[in-house]
């Protein structure tokens, strides 16, 4: 297999390129002084694309390989793929899912803890001296007992949910349907209405067409001067101009983000928001552990791939 | 005038916790002074004889605690005659002219009654503290003396609790960490190496060793589950019907465990319970986590631990010294620093200041105690 060449497109992670580099040929896009011409002179050996979640796979990408076979993604969220073209193609699609399910809900519950008792806050308090000088005179937040709405009962949805039950915290939900096998949480057919009845309201869903801006004003609106909302799934999902001036003029109580619209970038508004709001760089899956299982993942499919076995992780 | 005032007996939790809308509520006749409407609403039983009970406003609180909760300090101030030590600049003076009118002192986490002070007021009647921790009056002296004594415990249990969980998601998440580098706008400089070099690690799963069973203990051991953390503890004896793992050591448990949280009461017998020998064992990929006091750690043996890379990490929202920190912790990524706010939200805050005017109410009215210690 070492001379199947394996396309990598940024610098995910170094102990997956290792571990790539031991079994294919690994071509490394961001080496290339001239991308295009790159891809040109290696058009004809490309059979496989390994990627992230951020930058997936390019429709100018899938267009300049040809002999592409597969796709493996580090990554459970498939927004950058065009999968409907893949499957047309016959392009084989794999992803990670389970393998993060623990920290990205972990995350979840971190960033509302953050978010209601102002962990950052109050660390900055301790760090700056300013301890010495009078108590922390911000108002905190109870987490234990409020209503946590999620917007997507998947596999992260369910693990936030659970460990929000650890804190007597009410559970209800939104998602396409209902699921009768979650019948002791309520369910929501509106977002509207989940953030109306929530205390802190959990964004937990794959980002589709029709979850684009699934957060937008009015469920801001609803969710309200004493809410708090939580984004671990893709920046996307929220409307992020209307976010900001909600946080800006109070009218929702407080953030924590793991992704944004248009990441690296995060809007200078919620730089300055340094005590209703908590940020982190899109590390929902970002583990050691986990990020070495993700890896194991996307190798293991390609690996099967190219012996002609079953995929560990299709999703194409 | 009599004020004879209805009283919520002492709950369970759960119960305690439904109950907590109505303690704030406006008609609340704890916080009421008006008996006439309060009679009106029913909430007063019938009027009792105003022979015996003096009127509140002239018994004397002496808060020995500094006067950081405006909520408590005015709802003291509202019924009785407050004074503040910590404003008094001649203590002693003012303890040898005050002698013979203070009958209760307030106190928290930060001062509390000692022996010395009980000496002073040889009319103190009861301390009151604002807070579950007992380890700045002196208990066995108050026995002695007949002096009642109460806190504030249940109404805290959860939110102390939720820190303490908190405190490990944001010492393994790097969550302060990460909220900086995002801030700092290095995330944005789109240098990989960084981001690689955020040494995350996995909380579920692992798993928590808890000193002390008590109230917090077990709602921490009950949270800590729901992310599929084994549970292991020690206390003074093994407790029945406990499923978790029970160690007999404290180094056997730090050897045995990812975190370690201390949560047990503040007493001379577990004053350094964490020393060099547990945070051995606990070892470079340990983390400790204490939401008990600062004096449950030898503090100068955590710092060389964690500045010498002995220690994997800790979340710490208590000190030896408060409100001093070591400043070799200020640049260690792998800390998380709070300024002593496990119970610190605004819900609990109210109740516990609640229980403390409560508590003092029910003493001067010859009623039960709400909580009681001694």
């Amino acid at each position: 297999m070492e001379s199947i060449a394996v396309l990598m497109t940024k610098p995910i992670y170094s102990y997956l390129q290792a571990e790539l580099e031991k079994r294919f040929k690994v071509l490394k896009l961001w080496e290339a002084q001239d991308g295009s011409r790159f891809l040109e002179d290696h058009n004809q050996i490309i059979r496989a694309v390994v990627s992230d979640g951020g930058t997936g796979l390019s429709p100018e990408l899938m267009a300049a390989l040809p002999k592409l076979e597969i796709v493996s993604s580090f990554s459970v969220g498939m927004d950058k793929i065009d999968l409907g073209k893949c499957k047309e193609k016959g392009i084989r699609v794999s992803n990670t899912p389970d393998v993060l399910t623990d920290d990205v809900a972990d995350l979840a519950i971190g960033l509302t803890l953050a978010v209601l008792r102002k962990l950052p806050a109050s660390d900055r308090y301790v760090r700056s001296g300013m301890w010495k000088k009078g108590e922390f005179k911000l108002g905190t937040k109870q987490f234990s007992g409020k209503s946590v709405g999620i917007v997507g009962l998947g596999r992260i949805g369910q693990a936030i949910a659970t460990r929000a039950e650890g804190f007597g915290c009410k559970i209800s939900y939104h998602s396409r349907t209902p699921k009768p096998e979650s019948s002791n949480y309520t369910y929501y057919p509106s977002v509207v209405d989940l953030a109306a009845h929530s205390d802190i309201l959990v964004v937990a869903c794959a980002l589709t067409n029709e979850t684009r801006h699934i957060i937008n004003r009015e469920v801001i609106d609803a969710l309200g001067p004493r809410g708090v909302l939580v984004n671990i799934a893709r920046g996307a999902t929220v409307d992020e101009p209307e976010l900001v001036s909600a946080l800006v003029e109070g009218r929702l109580g407080g953030a924590g983000l793991d992704v944004f619209e248009n990441e690296p970038n995060v809007p200078e508004q919620l730089i300055e928001l340094d005590e209703k709001v908590v940020l982190a760089p899109h590390a929902g899956s970002g583990t050691e552990e986990t990020r070495k299982g993700m890896a194991d993942l996307v190798v293991g499919n390609l690996v099967a791939h190219f012996e002609g076995k079953e995929l560990l992780t299709p999703v194409v | 005038m009599a004020q004879s005032m209805w009283f919520p007996k002492l709950l369970p939790v759960t119960e305690r916790s439904l109950l907590r809308p109505l303690l704030h509520h406006t008609t609340n006749p704890l916080l009421h002074s008006s008996t006439t409407s309060l009679r009106q609403s029913n909430l007063l039983p019938r009027r009792v004889s105003t022979a015996a009970v003096s009127p509140m406003e002239s018994i004397t609180v002496l808060m020995t605690c500094p006067p950081v909760h405006p909520y408590l300090v005015e709802a003291l101030e509202k019924r009785f005659t407050l004074h503040k030590l910590d404003s008094v600049p001649d203590k002693a003076q003012f303890l040898s002219s005050h002698r013979d009118s203070i009958r209760a002192v307030v106190g928290n986490a930060a001062a509390g009654a000692d022996a010395e002070l009980i000496d002073q007021l040889p009319k103190l009647e009861i301390v009151s503290s604002y807070s579950v921790g007992l380890d700045k009056i002196d208990l066995a002296k108050c026995k002695e003396k007949g002096i009642r004594v109460t806190n504030t415990p249940d109404v805290l249990t959860d939110d102390v609790a939720d820190l303490a969980l908190g405190l490990m998601l944001a010492v393994l998440r790097r969550l302060c960490e990460s909220d900086r580098y995002v801030r700092s706008g290095l995330w944005k400089k789109g240098d990989y190496k960084l981001t690689t070099k955020l040494f995350l690690l996995q909380f579920s799963g692992k798993t928590v060793g808890i000193i002390g069973l008590g109230r917090i203990g077990m709602a921490i051991a009950q949270r800590a589950e729901a992310f599929s953390c084994p549970i292991s503890y020690f206390s003074r004896s093994q407790k029945p019907g406990i499923n978790y793992k029970y160690h007999p050591s404290v180094v056997d448990l730090a050897a045995n465990c990812d975190i370690l949280v201390v949560a047990c009461a503040l007493t001379p017998e577990t004053r350094h319970i964490i020393n060099r020998e547990v945070i051995d064992a606990l070892g470079p990929k340990g983390v400790l986590i204490n939401i008990g006091r600062g004096p449950h750690v030898d503090e100068a043996e955590l710092v060389s631990a964690l500045v010498e890379g002995r220690l994997g990490g800790a979340g710490l929202d208590v000190f030896q010294d408060e409100p001093n920190v070591p400043e070799e912790l200020f640049k260690l990524e792998n800390v998380v620093l709070l300024p002593h706010v496990g119970s610190g939200t605004v819900e609990t805050r109210q109740a516990m200041a609640d229980l403390v005017v409560g508590n003092l109410e029910a003493h001067f009215l010859n009623k039960p105690l709400l909580t009681p210690v001694v």
